[in-house]
């Protein structure tokens, strides 16, 4: 329903690998050697200054997330004191401090670990059921595939944020006291559940749509077994558009752990996440508007990399929109 | 046709069974002691206890305990809040605000995201087209609170525009800026989807043939082009209207607007399980309803689809 | 058979003469490329062809001769871009199209110049039905109320022989046969009595025996009309009956006109031949069918010379240098090959 990850930013069906000169130039180009698609595609994608951009604040907020001490070295995230409660930016704290008197830098360098980790690890998580759940759907079809799609519709029947605030609040309650592992596991879990269904269905109609193309039949005929079919034909082809549709959901789910942690029922102090710094900094907007400011600024950055690396990526796959 | 509606609601009914089951389990069930926390701070009252005890079958297993929900369900009593509200009364009084909501929404997706569409649709690679992918790509990005939030801040605190927050009247003029919050990532999607739907008719060979009759350029795009790129669109927006409604939890939350989502946000917070199951089912069969009828919808306009 | 005389092809580059001539529809010296990523491809190189009332000519030439593309910049239909008309006119009425306004070149299109295309369910608009795509053109073009509009509709659909035409008006497309389809592209082209009637390879995308009943039924209504009609087209066994003359068309160029009976008796460009010599016969059978070695050219980078000759059995020297014009040789025919004449005056 409301998913973030909505399909249809990446609906476009894998491009057949199809000479992309030859619709545009007619007559035969007998000199022309074929390129392939993923060669088209990198040349495509090198002229592209958006996805050099987007890469390369990609690479920064994965070696904040690994390396926190590299961007704010000695400072103290979690710890603050109260006599500076409220500050202004300054020469020490560059985003001023929080009202506990923490550096609201510190803590938006350290606010990226936890939001990189739980958005890749669910991305993860979802192409894995639903990669899996799709190939067999596809493959066997049948009542397996009734059954399957039967499942994915129930799940993909729940609100995304509604079925994540029940879940968590049943597992993740006020009262309970779980640690900080657990509460990033269940949100994980949570995003997991309530997400594969989407990719489950791209899985299961390129599955359906690459198990009658004619190499697939003469390579049954052949004599190539289930587990070679899906492994060398299948997988290769769907590859493709997965990891695109991948990349913008790890920004999709930056933005939703943001969302869970900014309504109180995902991750919780003492973890640094930029939804919790939003959420704990909206009642001193009128005071100390950075508070929200600065992790918002680098929650959205860091979602609108990752969308926009998957959708250059996209658009240099698909011949069709050239 | 007849043979097509009846196998999907067939279909449907295992789908709803499912997802309220899920959420009826998640909350009545998975928790142990249903009434823990479920009456605020304290205890839940003894005569509480036991008048709910009886009326949801809390001491049978959690499936005759659906069933018996349902059975009461089906017959419209979606029971009481713990200080004795009729929870069909809750859902009464807040629905129209959400539909309103909703619908303020799916209009400004219509209206800009189809505009946005089919212009850089017709004129690709221009400025405007850069301008539009680059905006449709921030309000995908953008999680809806952050939206909400700044719009709320600058429109409503900072410049004094627009009141923070929506009175209890829901004025049209008030809604329009909740309906673009909440519409946000949409008028995007809806403005995508348009623009490659255009883009990619726009060279087809009927097209071409219309243009070979003599047609007036106006009368080529606006019946010939429009008429085919607009099934995608009007499929994307049918749907949409059944998920704003269950999206809303974040809009209204911040704009203050006494709808479903509030209403449900609250239920959970205070843990009023009833409340939350109800709610739930009712958007639950609202989107599986609204997504029924864009399949139904998608016939109509596309008559090459014939249900077998 | 009408005037067959040719008018000599200008040399390259200097654009159309634009002297007025009487003719119905002329092409001359029209030249387009395509500008793509990978490089421009010289798609027309100074095409000159006409078609006068009365009369077919039939342009003939593989996938990628430039023949469909001719075509298109006379209807304005070509995509732009990646297509650029570089030079030359078409003129209708000894107008130039190419230089009219847009409101005036569509004025043109339907009622002067109308056309036919190659696969009629996507050429068909999938989503209206087949009677409002015909009705439409009487409401747009000739302001007719609805009911009138269908009357003349079902009307068309008769003439082009479709039976039961009044319950078939409210179908669509794709609930028709590709027969029944081209019969009612055809319908919808001639709705509004154009004088040029441009056919596509009308008959390709179709069974082998309903291509011979639509061929004839064109051929029908073109006598009946009296129009001129071009007939784009990879087959010579479609061409023979039908038409008056055939241009043979190569990577953008003309390369021989000439009537049909001159054309199959003694053809004067050796593509032609190749053409000719690769028609499976039925006197021939067992043996190996015959073909063109080689592939043409590729457009972004034209052989200098003669562009068929590193395929041309005859190429000598001078082929690989001097492009051949296209020239008149013996009666009322013309050919681009520097041994037209051999070619002609042999045995």
């Amino acid at each position: 329903m409301s998913d973030p990850s909505t399909a249809s930013i990446v609906s476009t069906p894998p491009a057949q690998p199809t000479d992309a000169g030859a619709s545009t130039a007619p007559g035969p180009q007998s000199n022309e050697k074929p390129r392939g698609l993923l060669g088209d595609a990198w040349r495509d994608l090198r002229r592209k200054p958006l996805f050099w951009i987007s890469a390369t604040l990609i690479v920064i907020f994965l070696l904040m997330a690994a390396f926190p001490a590299l961007f704010a070295p000695g400072a103290d995230a979690v710890n603050g004191s109260l006599s500076r409660s409220l500050n202004k930016p300054g020469a020490d704290g560059w985003f001023g401090y929080d009202v506990q008197g923490r550096d609201v830098y510190a803590r938006v360098i350290y606010g990226a670990r936890a939001s990189i980790v739980v958005a890749v690890l669910s991305v993860v998580g979802t192409l894995l059921v639903g990669g899996t759940m799709g190939i067999i759907s596809g493959y066997r079809g049948g009542w397996v595939d009734g059954l399957l799609s039967r499942i994915a519709d129930v799940f993909f029947g729940l609100p995304f944020v509604l079925g994540a605030i029940v879940i968590l609040t049943t597992f993740n309650g006020s009262g309970s006291g779980n640690s900080k592992a657990q509460i990033m596991g269940l949100v994980i879990a949570s995003l997991t559940v309530l997400s594969w269904p989407v990719v489950m269905r791209l899985m299961r109609s390129s599955v359906l749509a690459t198990k009658e193309a004619d190499y697939i039949v003469a390579a049954r005929a052949l004599g190539a077994g289930t587990g070679r079919i899906i492994l060398k034909h299948l997988l290769p082809n769907c590859l493709a558009p997965l990891l695109v549709y991948g990349t913008i959901m790890v920004g999709s789910f930056i933005g939703a752990e943001a969302t869970l942690s900014f309504l109180g029922v995902g991750l919780k102090s003492p973890v640094v996440s930029w939804g919790i710094m939003i959420s704990e900094g909206q009642q001193f907007i009128r005071v100390a508007p950075g508070l929200v400011f600065f992790p918002a600024a680098f929650l959205v950055t860091a979602v609108l990399s990752f969308v926009m690396l998957g959708e250059a990526v996209r658009e240099a796959l698909d011949p069709k929109l050239r | 046709m007849g043979r097509y509606l009846l196998r999907r609601l067939l279909q449907l009914v295992p789908v709803f069974i499912g997802t309220t089951f899920l959420i009826y389990a998640l909350v009545w069930a998975v928790p142990g002691d249903p009434f823990a926390g479920k009456c605020g701070e304290r205890r839940c009252p003894d005569q509480y206890i036991a008048f709910m005890t009886e009326k949801y079958h809390l001491d049978q297993n959690v499936f005759v305990q659906y069933a018996n929900y349902m059975k009461n369900l089906l017959q419209g009593d979606f029971g009481q809040t713990f200080s004795q509200r009729e929870i069909s009364d809750i859902i009464l009084t807040s629905y129209p605000n959400t539909l309103k909501l909703a619908l303020v929404a799916l209009a400004i997706e219509a209206v800009i995201g189809l505009g946005a569409g089919v212009l850089t649709g017709l004129r690709r690679n221009g400025f405007l087209d850069n301008l539009v992918l680059v905006s449709t790509l921030f309000l995908i990005a953008l999680p809806v609170f952050v939206v909400g939030f700044v719009l709320q801040w600058l429109l409503g605190v900072q410049w004094g525009i627009i009141k923070p927050t929506v009175s209890s009247e829901m004025r049209l003029s008030e809604l329009i800026v909740p309906g673009f919050v909440l519409g946000s990532a949409s008028v995007a999607y809806i403005a995508r989807v348009a623009r490659t739907s255009i883009a990619e008719n726009r060279r087809a060979d009927y097209v071409r043939t219309a243009i070979a009759k003599g047609l007036p350029m106006r009368r080529v795009v606006g019946v010939h082009l429009l008429r085919n790129s607009l099934i995608p669109v009007v499929t994307l927006l049918g749907t949409d209207l059944g998920a704003l409604m269950g999206g809303a939890i974040v809009t209204e939350g911040i704009f203050g607007i006494n709808g479903i989502g509030r209403q449900v946000f609250r239920a959970i917070v205070t843990k009023e399980s009833a409340t939350v199951v109800g709610i739930v089912v009712v958007l639950v069969l609202v989107y599986l309803v609204m997504n029924l009828l864009v399949d139904l919808l998608y016939a109509a306009l596309d008559p090459r689809i014939r249900y077998e | 058979m009408s005037d067959i005389l040719v008018s000599e092809q200008s040399a390259p580059g200097t654009g159309g003469s634009g002297r007025p001539s009487g003719r119905l529809l002329e092409v001359d010296d029209l030249r387009v490329e395509f500008r793509t990523r990978d490089g421009v491809a010289k798609v027309i190189n100074g095409v000159t062809y006409h078609v006068d009332a009365g009369e077919t000519l039939a342009v003939l030439g593989e996938s990628g001769s430039g023949k469909s593309v001719t075509a298109q910049t006379i209807m304005g239909i070509l995509d732009t871009p990646p297509g650029f008309v570089t030079g030359g006119q078409v003129r209708f009425h000894g107008k130039d199209m190419l230089r009219m306004s847009n409101e005036e070149r569509r004025r043109i299109r339907g009622e002067g110049i109308a056309m036919i295309f190659q696969d009629a369910l996507s050429a068909l608009n999938p989503v209206f039905t087949v009677g409002f795509q015909i009705a439409e053109q009487f409401r747009v073009r000739r302001g007719m109320g609805r009911a009138d509009a269908k009357k003349r509709a079902i009307e068309m659909l008769d003439q082009v022989k479709i039976p039961n035409a009044k319950s078939r008006f409210n179908n669509y497309p794709h609930q028709f046969s590709g027969g029944m389809r081209q019969r009612a592209m055809i319908a919808m082209s001639l709705a509004l009595d154009p004088e040029v009637l441009i056919a596509d390879e009308p008959t390709t995308a179709l069974d082998v025996t309903v291509q011979a009943q639509i061929m004839d039924l064109l051929a029908e209504l073109q006598r009946e009309r009296q129009m001129g009609m071009i007939l784009i087209t990879h087959d010579l066994g479609v061409v023979a009956d039908v038409a008056d003359r055939i241009a043979v068309m190569y990577a953008g160029r003309i390369v021989e006109e000439a009537d049909v009976y001159d054309l199959y008796a003694k053809p004067a460009h050796p593509y032609t031949m190749g053409l000719i010599d690769s028609i499976p016969r039925m006197d021939e059978k067992g043996q190996q069918l015959r073909t063109i070695k080689g592939l043409p050219p590729n457009l972004m980078n034209i052989p200098p010379g003669c562009p068929f000759n590193p395929r041309c059995p005859m190429a000598q020297p001078v082929c690989r240098e001097k492009i051949p014009p296209l020239l008149q040789v013996g009666h009322a025919r013309a050919s681009a090959c520097h041994f037209a004449e051999e070619l002609v005056n042999r045995d």
